[in-house]
């Protein structure tokens, strides 16, 4: 089999990843536990080969944490609206597709962005257009051009979240020439 | 108020406020008129109300040990909604459930349309239809 050789270092995040939900299952953090673990996670990565993620190469951890914090609002302020069109306004809601051309053109970030902006209520990725890197997003309550704008900006940011987090350096200071301007 | 009065008022506000999500998406399933729409109810508010939840459990169980495995349900949670809410809407848009007149706008049409065409296009110029044609 003609597999590509993934660094131990590449490997990394999802060996740590296995063994804290090894622990986790268990509910038992020993040193040996996490030990067998580890020896599963090994096992389990060589054998049920996937692709590598390609990550940026940096993350920020000062970034993230803020990032996730409003993230959580955001999910509880959507909520509450979606609980409130959902009760009001009902079979009369309009909603809208919006096409949101992204910055990058990195699998990660197109994933990571789709998943967060469908985390949100409100908002729902239909299609991805991977060569393009566009998504189109189903937003409820979109009633004119001004709330599609306002729709549209928001992925953007949280594009722009997300590129500070774990973008690479290029897409990073390509972000930063962008917002200068 | 001792702390513990404190964690129960905690986690009976969570509980009550996480329900009401769920009931949330109960309503909104029942009163959107479309299936993507109805996709935002069905997913979404269970991300919050699965959230509050599991911490008025952690909350009530004093154990540190559940929070790691409260945190990896979560976890997994956040991973598989999007993807699920995902394929269902993609799978309703493309065979056509939805309500035209009910969108103020939408941009994905223009690109089928043009998609399509140009599928047309190739098969009737090489005279073969077995091609990925739609896509």
């Amino acid at each position: 089999m003609n597999r590509k050789r993934i660094s131990l270092r590449q490997e990394l995040p999802l060996l740590v990843w296995l063994v804290f939900v090894w622990g986790a299952l268990w509910q038992n953090f020993s040193p040996g536990n996490l030990l067998f673990g580890a020896l599963i996670a090994v096992l389990v990565a060589r054998i049920f080969y996937l692709p590598p993620v390609e990550l940026g190469g940096r993350f920020n951890v000062l970034r993230a944490v803020p990032f996730a914090l409003i993230f959580l609002g955001k999910v509880v302020a959507a909520s509450f609206q979606v609980l409130y069109l959902a009760v009001v306004r009902g079979p009369n809601v309009v909603s809208a597709i919006v096409a949101v051309p992204l910055r990058s053109h990195s699998d990660l970030l197109v994933t990571a962005t789709g998943h967060v902006i469908s985390l949100i209520p409100g908002s729902l990725v239909v299609e991805v257009d991977r060569s393009t890197s566009t998504l189109y997003i189903h937003g409820i309550n979109v009633r004119n051009a001004e709330d599609a704008a306002k729709l549209r900006k928001e992925v953007r940011d949280t594009e722009a979240g997300l590129i500070r987090i774990m973008g690479t350096k290029d897409e990073l200071s390509a972000l930063t020439q962008e917002l200068a301007a | 108020m001792n702390p513990e009065t404190v964690i129960d008022a905690v986690s009976a506000v969570f509980m009550v406020v996480g329900a009401l999500m769920s009931l949330g998406a109960a309503i909104g399933l029942l009163r959107f008129p479309d299936l993507m729409s109805r996709m935002h109810a069905a997913t979404k508010p269970q991300v919050l109300g699965l959230f509050l939840l599991l911490a008025a459990l952690g909350l009530q169980m004093r154990t540190w040990w559940v929070w790691p495995v409260l945190l990896v349900a979560w976890l997994f949670q956040l991973l598989t909604v999007p993807v699920s809410a995902h394929m269902v809407g993609r799978a309703g848009y493309r065979t056509k459930h939805l309500h035209p007149e009910l969108l103020s706008s939408d941009e994905l049409e223009a690109v089928v349309q043009k998609a399509a065409q140009k599928a047309a296009q190739k098969t009737a110029n090489h005279g073969v239809d077995d091609d990925d044609a739609g896509r």
